[in-house]
């Protein structure tokens, strides 16, 4: 039996809204007691007096490249860039080569992740056939087979009728549809924002309504449905009013944020850094104030990375041929953290967007540190300051908007089922 | 300036474009000698980086070039880089190892000259990229505008056309108010980029309005293929509503005087005589390209420091 | 082809006491001195004048009369004054020659900046001067003119760039004045005087407008710069008009 004993921190578990100083207990790969100047015998010591202990994060939307494109990332890369950021459980989009849209994809990526992965993966399927938004897949075949939500992210499924079926069918599953909203006939080449920035570089726009016709569009289906849908990556404030609205009006529908359209704006993009280019694409000043408002008030329940890793040779080529997305497993809290110094948000309540709210969206243990929990835990240093360098870093790839950015906030460990997988200065601790 | 990069007039200063065009007018002068080549540049290199065809501007760099007596080379790149699995930046890189004095590089695509300049010891002049600058294009309309009018200054320019997809237009704009002149764009409401009154210019969507009592008319070449994304219905409603003609060059100033990029869709931007007679002063344009890039070469061609100390 | 300019201030911040000088009076791109690094070097008080109005005219008076001795064919001669400071001497010697012997000497004017020899060794480029040569120099005697000759190396470019516009009969040279430390085997045929200096010194030329009118106040002075090692731009010549 092996025994961990992590002494001293402020504990912060969104699921019972605990938030104080404790100690934590964990044998093998549970948490087995929290509480005050615990006395463990034989365990192994973690002090963590200054620093944050919280149920490991939990992450909706990665892209982890394997099977297909392992040149980019694979699940062993991802998994370790995984912990290193302080997550203890990914999931991973079906847009993959081939993609995951086959119960045999579903199994095989399970079957390398628990060989490989120090982090828990759980595949995504795609809703349709090969991402074409024509046929959906065997949903109910694909849920046997480990997959825990639905999407055909990177794709938008552009046909109603299409969707709504998908959404209808869903339920038999009970899991979420996760959409990418973006209607591609308004969207056109758009890889920009389009304002003011699309119109300084000379770039062609894409406009928030493109995104936020394609949310009203699905907030009406699942109303007609009645299914669970999930809105990845809202990146305007004009779908945080939609989104709102639908959650008001009682509808099942949840959405998540990532750590750049939190933190950079269309500004970022004026050296022509195909780094910054991402769909949706970076917007403006005012959409990022709604975005922060509405993570710390709820509206959007999570923050999703959409760590999207990409060669180097592919990310430098002309703006417009550039593949879409970047890096955010590595960076994300560093990223995030900056909203509890602002005091928008509390720290308990960030934690509940990375780990405790994301876990009840796909309905994935973890998100508690209450006895009998799984131990997946993450240990934050929230003041710690420190220099990105992608190169140091897990990803295979190298395409983050903050590569050399000083970040303040820092993954000081991380366990996963009870096992030190990570910690700051020692790297990956298990292989 | 020498080693600095020319990406656009954005990030020029007043004083910096005064110099070019100050150092452009006595370019000018070789122009009109019998032997029309100076050896400023002897040993120089110049490399033509062309991703996107284009003749004139091309030739006109050539010609600059070589009357400094630079060596020139052309670089033509035909598609896209992604085709050989090569990279846009090996292909700067690659270039770079041959040490040239100055790159000239146009490209499809915004943004292009700036990631090049970015990887390159030589400096980078930019002779086109996408929507976004054409700074020697923008550059010898002012040189043609001073030479005309004698001063920029309180002068009011109109362009006319897909300001949306105009590198000219763009450059043109920034240069322009740098040097204290009011801009006024016009153009169907498809081809006009959203906040472009953030350029400091005012938007006009009537020809009328836009020439009241302008002095300098610049037209923009309209691409037919535009019409595929359906930005303009037919070429012909766009000639009767914005293309210009003599009558309609009346609600100028009686001295206006008409500019084009060139080359002139006739009948469409301009009526057919309007393109070749006063008050079109389109060839002085080509002619002032040559001058205004011989001072661009003269003025950054080499590297910033020096080590060859004589 | 002398076209309006824009107005702007220098960039290349020139020394003071020759950025004021003559600019009113010669042609637009006036006052632009090639020397640059000896703007923040020059001391004033350091500053002696070794020729006045008087003498320079006495002068060029005098070389007036050389010239007139010396061709036969006065017909043919062809002042190119090289600027800035060639240019006030050039046209105050042509109407020497126009009452001493009324002739009538072609004129022009040429700049040798992109001619120079020391383009690739400097982190600026000078700024360009005006050249304006009406004619043809072909079969004809010309007599460059100008301020101040120390190394020779302006007018070695000079006689480059005459070559193409032409191909003279005979090339001489006036200076106003020749201050040594010859650099290449350049040969002044007139000479209105001699001033020996230290390679620290610099000489400078300068023609002041005064009285609103067309007449200009000509001297020469000695500007001691021997806090600073010299360099290629001070033994060149002056800050004024090089």
């Amino acid at each position: 039996m092996s025994r961990v004993l992590i002494r001293g921190g402020r504990l912060l578990d969104p699921s019972i809204d605990h938030d104080a100083v404790a100690d934590l207990l964990v044998e093998d790969d549970r948490v087995v007691e929290v509480g005050p100047s615990l006395k463990a015998e034989n365990a192994e010591v973690i002090e963590a007096e200054g620093k944050w202990v919280a149920p490991g994060f939990v992450d909706l939307h990665v892209h982890l490249r394997e099977p297909g494109q392992e040149y980019k990332e694979d699940l062993a890369s991802g998994g370790r860039a995984a912990v290193a950021g302080g997550f203890t459980s990914i999931c991973c989009m079906a847009n993959t080569e081939p993609v995951n849209d086959d119960p045999a994809v579903t199994q095989y990526i399970l079957d390398r992740a628990a060989k490989d992965s120090p982090a828990r993966i759980f595949p995504i399927a795609a809703a349709t056939r090969r991402l074409a938004g024509e046929v959906m897949t065997e949903m109910s075949a694909l849920k046997d087979a480990g997959a825990v939500a639905f999407s055909d992210d990177g794709e938008t499924i552009m046909d109603a009728r299409v969707m709504r079926n998908v959404l209808e069918y869903s339920k038999l599953v009970d899991a979420a549809v996760v959409i990418h909203a973006e209607d591609c006939g308004l969207r056109a080449d758009g890889v920009v924002n389009e304002g003011r920035m699309s119109t300084r570089l000379g770039l062609p726009g894409n406009p928030v309504e493109a995104e936020e016709i394609h949310i009203a569009r699905d907030i009406r289906l699942a109303r007609l449905t009645g299914a669970r849908l999930h809105v990845g990556h809202v990146s305007s404030g004009g779908s945080v009013e939609l989104i709102q609205a639908a959650k008001e009006a009682g509808l099942s529908v949840t959405a998540e944020v990532t750590p750049h359209h939190l933190a950079l704006t269309d500004e970022a993009t004026g050296g022509y850094d195909t780094s910054t280019k991402m769909a949706p694409p970076l917007r403006t000043g005012s959409d990022i104030e709604t975005l922060r408002k509405a993570l710390a008030e709820g509206i959007i329940d999570c923050v999703a990375t959409d760590h999207a890793p990409h060669a180097t040779y592919e990310k430098d080529v002309e703006f417009t041929a550039a593949p879409c997305g970047v890096l955010g497993l590595e960076t994300a809290f560093g990223v995030v953290c900056d909203m509890v110094r602002t005091g928008e948000i509390s720290p308990l309540e960030l934690m509940r967007r990375m780990s405790t709210a994301p876990a009840q969206i796909f309905d994935l243990e973890g998100g508690s540190l209450t006895p009998g929990s799984a131990a997946d835990i993450v240990i934050l240093d929230p003041n710690c300051s420190w220099v990105y360098d992608p190169a140091e870093g897990f990803s295979k790839s190298r395409n983050s908007p903050w590569a050399g950015a000083e970040l303040k906030g820092q993954v000081f460990a991380t366990l996963v089922d009870g096992r030190l997988v990570y910690q700051t200065g020692r790297g990956i601790l298990i292989q | 300036m020498i080693g600095q990069d020319l990406l656009g007039i954005e990030h020029l200063e007043r004083d910096q474009i005064e110099l070019i065009l100050e150092t452009a007018e006595h370019m000018q002068e070789i122009g009109t000698r019998d032997v029309k080549k100076v050896p400023t540049l002897r040993g120089r290199m110049v490399v033509n980086l062309f991703f996107e065809p284009s003749t004139r501007t091309q030739t006109s760099f050539e010609i600059a070039g070589k009357r400094l007596a630079a060596d020139v080379v052309n670089f033509s790149v035909s598609s896209s880089s992604l085709s050989k699995r090569e990279s846009l930046l090996d292909t700067a890189k690659t270039l770079d190892a041959m040490d040239p004095d100055v790159v000239i590089v146009r490209h499809k695509v915004a943004g292009v000259p700036q990631r090049i300049a970015d990887v390159l010891d030589a400096p980078v002049i930019n002779a086109g990229d996408g929507a976004h600058e054409h700074p020697t294009q923008a550059l010898l309309d002012m040189l043609t505008v001073f030479q005309e009018k004698g001063r920029i200054e309180g002068l009011t320019v109109a362009i006319i056309g897909d300001i949306a997809h105009s590198r000219v237009a763009r450059s043109n704009i920034y240069g322009f108010t740098k040097l204290g002149a009011e801009v006024r764009v016009a153009g169907p409401p498809t081809m006009l980029p959203p906040h472009i009154e953030d350029l400091g210019v005012k938007a006009y969507s009537s020809l009328r309005e836009v020439l009241d009592g302008v002095d300098v008319v610049m037209a923009l070449r309209i691409q037919n293929e535009r019409m595929g994304g359906g930005i303009f219905p037919s070429v012909r409603e766009y000639s009767s509503t914005f293309g210009l003609d003599r009558a309609k060059l009346r609600f100028a100033r009686p001295d206006a005087i008409v500019m084009h990029p060139g080359p002139v869709n006739r009948g469409v931007e301009l009526s057919h005589d309007l393109a070749d007679h006063r008050p079109s002063v389109i060839l002085d344009q080509v002619r002032n390209g040559v001058a205004l890039r011989m001072a661009l070469l003269y003025l950054i061609a080499g590297r910033a420091f020096p080590q060859n100390q004589e | 082809m002398a076209p309006p300019r824009t107005t702007s201030p220098d960039s290349s911040s020139p020394p003071e006491g020759a950025k004021s000088a003559s600019s009113a009076a010669m042609s637009p791109d006036a006052g632009v001195p090639l020397a640059s690094s000896t703007a923040s070097a020059v001391d004033q008080s350091r500053e002696r004048v070794v020729l006045d109005d008087t003498k320079i005219r006495r002068a060029l008076m005098r070389m007036a009369h050389e010239i007139v001795e010396s061709n036969t064919d006065l017909g043919a001669l062809y002042l190119v004054a090289i600027p800035n400071g060639g240019v006030p001497l050039a046209r105050c010697l042509a109407a020497n020659l126009e009452s001493l012997a009324e002739c009538q000497p072609r004129m022009g004017t040429m700049d040798t900046t992109l001619y120079r020899d020391d383009l690739a060794a400097r982190g600026t480029r000078p700024r360009l001067r005006t050249t304006e040569m009406p004619s043809s120099v072909d079969e004809s005697v010309v007599i460059l003119v100008e301020d101040v000759v120390s190394t020779g190396r302006t007018i070695r470019a000079a006689m480059d760039a005459l070559m193409d516009f032409g191909r003279p009969r005979s090339v001489k040279v006036m200076a106003l004045v020749d201050r040594g430390h010859r650099e290449l085997p350049i040969k002044i045929d007139y000479v209105g005087k001699n001033i020996p200096t230290q390679p620290g010194e610099s000489v400078v030329f300068r023609a002041k407008p005064y009285d609103k009118s067309e007449e200009e106040l000509f001297e020469v002075v000695v500007q001691g710069l021997d806090d600073s090692p010299p360099d290629l731009e001070r033994t060149k010549k002056s800050g004024g008009f090089v």
